[in-house]
């Protein structure tokens, strides 16, 4: 089993290089940041006074060691706009968006899961087949339009929840969190229910799918020829079963609820990492954008080894096929 | 000697699916009877229904399928139209099935030990580790080598003789007074059948466990059954002892079957073959289904022939049968 | 290993069953689901209002002399001074709210379509390449298509969009660039099992070019998976482009698509006038919803695993 760790860290290591070079490159070779931050008729001296405070003259290659010198020491440039370390920037708001892709998770998987089990198991009752149809909407429904609808139902009509922002910290488990405060809940709900959709849609459908799939397998007959009650055939012979394809599609999917909580920050102001670097982009904040980048990259390579090594644990088949392999 | 009631009485079954394209009598009028002890094989090819006749006996025919009419007796308790409740009580403690793959039937991501304790759990109030004695017991009992750390093993550690020996010691555990192996040794090379055939006859003759052996293989019902019946596109087309059915097949399309076998007294001549093929269940010939392929045929064919005893014990279906009565 | 057989075309071979040609068994099985057809329809009826947009809508909102701003702000039905009816109600600058969907309906489906044949083309070739001639080739192309499937969508887009700026061929490369990877892979897994079989070997054998065998025999019969992810590709193209539009760095102010729309209608719904972001959010979600419809139909049709 160390084996295959150690193989999947190196190739993830390598991973982060080369995104690391693409990133420099595509950024500091191909934008041009010059012109914002220097006025059309700003003088010779003026531009060079402000490109070498920028550090924008050195030739493309020393620039690049540069960076990965400083990359490694945690130094990532400072922000252009808010002249503060980029790192800094995006670990101070990293909670917040945590906070946010994990509540959307668990809904998506608490709900999720029942939901679609059920609908597989009788796909052509009443409700079987609305929670079909819903999943459909789940999925087709535009994020960022189900946002503002929820703001304008349960916000502005309703009065229910407030709108924007991010509540009140305390504390849980020993981590600053917004959920261990009732104020946090009302606030974090709107957004985590919004992320939460488009997930709660794939875990449902993906869970009906896999009790379709499974339902007919002749293991099923045969737990119930050994007069097994329904329940232990389904939640246990069944469930784990179904669960190994869940896993492995929500591990992946972990990554893109972060990069997708952009969208529902902007719309509900969650002090989040998205709204930093929507902005980031529209102004050419360099180091900021390759600081998110390669945070989100290095992110995604830890949860997709994480999903990995969780994969090998559910299905014992894979385990077992490493240790004789 | 007083007679003994048989430990299963199936009368005049019919188990139909209703489809989109038509009702297909997948078993249309079968009976025969098992008692404790025996071992009855049931021979056709396959689409002549007799897994939907296992699947039967244990209530397992999914929609569209379902039992559409005859009795099924089960030690003199009817089993058609029994409470879902009371047969899930039946299945795997007194009848117990067998399936073809165990490859399949075993669950991939379950130890055996689980899927060996539940078994026994689900019909007996026993500790965990009474139950893991008996599944040892019982892996042992059909030759499995060191069964405590064998149960604890994943299905795909085993190899296939082996895991049918598994299926066959889940069946055994809560010692069934019936027993259905649906083609069990199909999936397995011939030495692995040979014994495991030889240690499902041990087991039976020493439980008193009635077994019915389903299977297309005329070579596995010579050396294992006492009784066979031939099923040939959901009826059974004859039945008797089996040394007697063997010998001297009355059925046309018995005799047929074994022409077709390949044995090493026939090496050297061509294997004969019944020509045509198995005809669809939406599609069958009116009068006796076999007619279409018979070298008998005539006229008379064309009326469904009823079931004749054509000796004690003996039964054929056809108007043309190849022996006359045996004496 | 087969299952065991309790199903009647199983346990009896179908000799004598009725014979159907492919396509007709095809559609009946399609037109099972009244809720595809019922999406194929509503996908339909999008589509042409979008090809015809001009010669629907009441008035031509891109048109500065049409607009009349005391017109703006008005709630759904009332009155404009023109003499028509806003159906929909009007934006801040007086513009028809229904004009204003039917011209964006067209350039959001335009580019979502767009992006989406060129992703197929560009992926297809790719995973036709791929398997077909296998080794490093495959290696090299498969390394790189999951290292970006490992990437969210959204993120790949910011990437690019971050580096090419603004500008509607940018989107679409963008959205290309989001989308190919999940036609390469589609189709090399396809035609990976479909290389082997005897068709390709018989064509090897009569020494037709490469080029030839992978075009016309190979590809034809990696399409049914192909179709079922296209769809769902439009939608999450058309989708993404919206979201993207909505953030500010998608399409610029000169192709108003619908998710541009929306983002108009943001700061006017705290203030009670849903319309400027509702109506435009509701032609999407029917947009989006029809194509999913078809394509979840689509998928259990052609899926051979869960064929009755």
């Amino acid at each position: 089993m160390s084996v295959f760790i150690i193989r999947r860290l190196i190739q993830s290591a390598l991973v982060l290089v080369v995104m690391s070079l693409l990133v420099f490159v595509g950024i500091y070779a191909i934008g041009n940041p010059v012109e914002i931050f220097i006025a059309g008729d700003a003088d010779q001296a003026e531009r060079e006074r402000v490109i070498a405070a920028l550090g924008l003259d050195r030739p493309m290659w020393e620039q690049y060691w540069l960076f990965v010198r400083n990359a490694a020491l945690g130094d990532l440039g400072k922000s252009f706009i808010f002249n503060q370390p980029a790192l800094w920037l995006i670990v101070e708001r990293m909670p917040a968006t945590l906070e946010l892709a994990f509540s959307a998770m668990l809904i998506a998987v608490l709900l999720g899961i029942p939901l679609g089990m059920y609908a597989g198991y009788r796909p052509d009752s009443f409700a079987g087949r609305s929670i079909m149809a819903g999943s459909i909407l789940g999925f087709s429904l535009p994020t960022f339009w189900v946002g503002l609808m929820l703001i304008m139902i349960f916000a502005v009509w309703l009065g229910w929840l407030p709108s924007t922002g991010r509540g009140e910290l305390g504390s849980l488990f020993g981590i600053r969190t917004s959920l261990a405060t009732w104020d946090g809940l009302a606030h974090v709900l709107m957004p985590a229910v919004n992320l939460a959709l488009f997930k709660l849609s794939l875990v449902i459908r993906l869970a009906r799918a896999g009790m379709r799939e499974n339902l007919p397998m002749d293991y099923v007959k045969f737990a119930r020829a050994k007069g097994l009650p329904t329940r232990r055939v389904i939640f246990v012979h069944v469930f784990k079963n179904i669960l190994i394809p869940i896993v492995t599609v929500l591990g992946l999917e972990t990554g893109s609820v972060i990069a997708f909580a952009v969208v529902t920050e902007t719309i509900f102001a969650w002090p989040g990492m998205g709204k930093l670097i929507i902005d980031s982009i529209n102004n050419l904040d360099r180091p900021v954008i390759v600081a998110y980048l390669l945070i989100t990259v290095s992110m995604f390579v830890i949860i997709n080894l994480v999903v990995d090594i969780l994969y090998s644990i559910l299905d014992p088949r894979v385990r077992l096929a490493d240790v004789k392999g | 000697m007083p007679e003994s009631e048989p430990t299963l009485l199936v009368d005049d079954l019919r188990t139909w699916f209703f489809t989109k394209a038509g009702i297909v009598k997948a078993v249309d009028g079968v009976s025969f009877s098992v008692d404790a002890g025996k071992v009855l094989g049931l021979v056709g090819e396959s689409g002549s229904g007799k897994t939907v006749t296992g699947f039967s006996i244990l209530g397992l025919v999914d929609p569209p399928g379902r039992i559409a009419g005859g009795r099924i007796v089960f030690k003199g308790r009817e089993l058609i139209g029994l409470d879902e409740d009371e047969m899930r009580k039946l299945r795997g403690s007194r009848i117990a099935m067998i399936f073809q793959d165990p490859m399949m039937t075993l669950n991939p991501v379950l130890r055996i030990e689980t899927q060996m304790i539940e078994a026994v759990k689900a019909h007996a109030r026993v500790s965990d580790d009474d139950a893991r004695r008996r599944a040892i017991d019982a892996l042992g009992q059909v030759g499995i080598p060191s069964p405590e750390e064998r149960l604890k093993a994943y299905p795909h550690q085993f190899s296939g003789g082996m895991r049918q020996r598994v299926a066959i010691a889940i069946a055994y555990l809560n010692k069934p007074d019936l027993i259905v192996a649906d083609e069990p040794t199909t999936a397995l090379d011939v030495t692995i059948q040979g014994q495991i055939l030889f240690e499902a006859q041990k087991l039976c003759r020493l439980t008193g466990t009635a077994l019915i052996w389903i299977t297309h293989d005329l070579s596995v019902v010579a050396s294992l059954a006492d009784q066979v019946c031939v099923m040939y596109a959901g009826k059974i087309v004859e039945q008797g002892g089996v040394d007697d059915v063997l010998d001297r097949p009355a059925h046309p399309y018995t005799h047929g079957l074994i022409g077709s076998v390949p044995s090493r007294n026939a090496r050297g001549r061509p294997l004969s073959q019944i020509p045509g093929m198995t005809p669809s269940p939406l599609n069958l010939p009116s009068g006796c289904s076999f007619r279409e392929r018979c070298p008998r045929a005539d006229r008379d064919c064309l009326e469904p022939p009823a079931m004749a005893e054509i000796g004690p014990g003996r039964l054929v279906r056809c108007v043309h049968p190849l022996a006359g009565p045996t004496s | 290993m087969a299952t065991v057989a309790t199903r009647p075309d199983e346990i009896l071979p179908s000799a004598g069953a009725r014979i159907e040609s492919p396509l007709r068994r095809f559609i009946s099985d399609f037109c099972e689901s009244r809720l595809a057809v019922a999406g194929l329809v509503g996908f339909m009826s999008i589509a042409l209002v979008a090809v015809v947009a001009p010669l629907l809508s009441p008035q031509n909102p891109y048109d500065l002399n049409q607009l009349d701003i005391l017109d703006g702000r008005l709630p759904p039905g009332s009155e404009a001074a023109a003499g028509f009816t806003y159906w929909l109600g009007s934006d801040d600058q007086g513009r028809d709210m229904l004009s204003g969907i039917f011209y964006g309906l067209r350039i959001s489906l335009g580019v979502g379509v767009a992006s989406a044949a060129i992703a197929l083309m560009l992926g297809a070739a790719m995973g036709l390449i791929s398997a077909y001639f296998g080794g490093k080739v495959d290696t090299l192309i498969m390394r790189v298509v999951d290292i970006q499937l490992s990437f969210p969508a959204i993120l790949v887009a910011l990437i690019l969009l971050a580096v090419l700026g603004q500008g509607t061929g940018k989107i679409i490369i963008a959205l290309v660039a989001v989308q190919w990877a999940y036609y390469a892979r589609t189709v090399r897994g396809t035609a990976l099992v479909e290389r082997r079989k005897e068709y390709i070997e018989a064509a090897r054998c009569l020494a037709l070019s490469n080029t030839r065998i992978l075009f016309r025999h190979l590809l034809p019969n990696c399409m049914p998976p192909l179709i079922v992810v296209g769809t769902v590709q439009v939608a999450h193209a058309i989708a993404l482009e919206a979201t993207l539009s909505f953030l500010g760095i998608g399409l610029p102010i000169t192709e108003p698509s619908l998710g541009l729309l929306i983002a108009n209608g943001f700061e006017y719904l705290l203030s009670g006038k849903y319309w400027i972001s509702f109506f435009p959010g509701v032609a999407l979600l029917i947009t989006i919803v029809s194509i999913n419809l078809v394509g979840d139909q689509l998928r259990d049709v052609l899926n051979p695993r869960l064929q009755k």
